[in-house]
């Protein structure tokens, strides 16, 4: 081996060897949003707050946790008119049920900075276990987590009664999360 | 062998197409603004566009036809000022029919909602989504269909006032009634 390739090898094996555990998350190059489809016509939404907590070590998914909660409150519906709409007793039900959390059980690593986040997701009193990929990428300043998942709405009773047909809003919600970290 | 008062065919189905499509999707929309929101609703929402896309495709094609098409000629003795205010009005008429859709579609992108026609063919947003830029093009949405509708009145009071007070067989220029040459 000669002092180049040495060198090289060096380079490439440092984030390994001193990897980073991230665990101050970034509000503001954070973001939650979401799509789904009004009669066809696609509609986007999101939340403006919500805390997230982890502690992740890419070199080291089994022993990474993260928790994220949203304060529905924040919520962005597509529209002012739907926005209030949604904080009502079909919808999220704000006042009983005002926030939404994911908390991890366990993380996977799918290889190639990709992972599998694995956890419950609890929203409108109702848990139901979710696999959500993560694509991991280092950055300089801090690095982010993307993930996507699709989320069947009608199996947290979001949007009951006459919301309930999927004809008009779509049961599907692609939903989409970029949390941006540093470590040490 | 006389000219005919009438307008063509074509001319006559377009204009009583585009007619029951206006009447229908001004109340429409009148009705469904002030709705609680609900599944009803949306869909009163994406039929009142589903309209008015509809009604502007029509209103080009009925311009490309009317300006390669001569319509029937006025009655000699009718009063200059009349003429000019005919051409007038129906300019206006063909200019609102045009403009209206396009404020409403503008509207739908600037409050978040882009308009797929008949739920397949999606129309691109022109401008972004922007709160304050929604509420202005609705009032233009609203106001421009009040002038419309003051021009439908004036455009449908002068035709009935030709036909019946002057007597004149002014409703056959449009199909109504049997077709007779001047």
């Amino acid at each position: 081996m000669n002092l180049a390739t040495f060198t090289l090898l060096a380079v490439l094996g440092a984030p390994a060897a001193h990897a980073v555990e991230y665990t101050t998350v970034l509000p503001k190059q954070s973001s939650i949003g979401f799509e789904f489809r009004q009669m066809g016509v696609p509609v986007k939404g999101g939340f403006k707050r919500f805390t997230t907590q982890m502690q992740f070590d890419p070199a080291k998914p089994a022993a990474a946790r993260a928790s994220i909660e949203i304060d529905l409150a924040s919520i962005d519906a597509g529209s002012p008119e739907a926005d209030d709409e949604s904080a009502g007793k079909l919808w999220f039900n704000r006042s009983v049920y005002p926030k939404a959390t994911f908390v991890s059980r366990d993380v996977r690593a799918l290889g190639n900075n990709r992972f599998e986040l694995r956890g419950t997701l609890t929203l409108k009193g109702k848990s139901r276990d979710m696999d959500i990929p993560v694509t991991y990428q280092a950055g300089k300043n801090a690095s982010t987590f993307d993930g996507s998942f699709v989320l069947k709405r009608l199996d947290f009773g979001i949007g009951e009664g006459m919301w309930a047909d999927v004809a008009t809003v779509a049961n599907e919600v692609q939903v989409r999360f970029r949390i941006a970290a540093t470590g040490k | 062998m006389s000219a005919s008062n009438r307008y063509s065919t074509t001319a006559i189905v377009l204009h009583w197409l585009v007619a029951a499509l206006i009447f229908s999707t001004f109340p429409l929309g009148l009705y469904m603004v002030d709705l609680p929101l609900s599944p009803d609703k949306l869909k009163l929402y994406s039929y009142h566009k589903w309209i008015g896309v509809s009604v502007f495709l029509l209103v080009a094609i009925r311009l490309g036809w009317r300006l390669t098409h001569t319509p029937p000629a006025l009655p000699d003795d009718m009063a200059a000022w009349q003429r000019r205010a005919s051409a007038v009005a129906h300019g206006l008429l063909y200019a609102l029919m045009a403009v209206i859709p396009v404020s409403g579609w503008l509207m739908s992108s600037a409050k978040g909602f882009q308009t797929v026609w008949f739920g397949v063919l999606p129309l691109p947003d022109l401008v972004e989504r922007n709160r304050e830029l929604g509420e202005l093009l609705a009032t233009v949405h609203q106001v421009l269909n009040y002038v419309l509708l003051a021009l439908v009145i004036l455009h449908v009071g002068a035709a009935l006032k030709h036909h019946f007070i002057e007597r004149r067989p002014f409703l056959q220029r449009m199909g109504l009634g049997g077709k007779e040459t001047t």
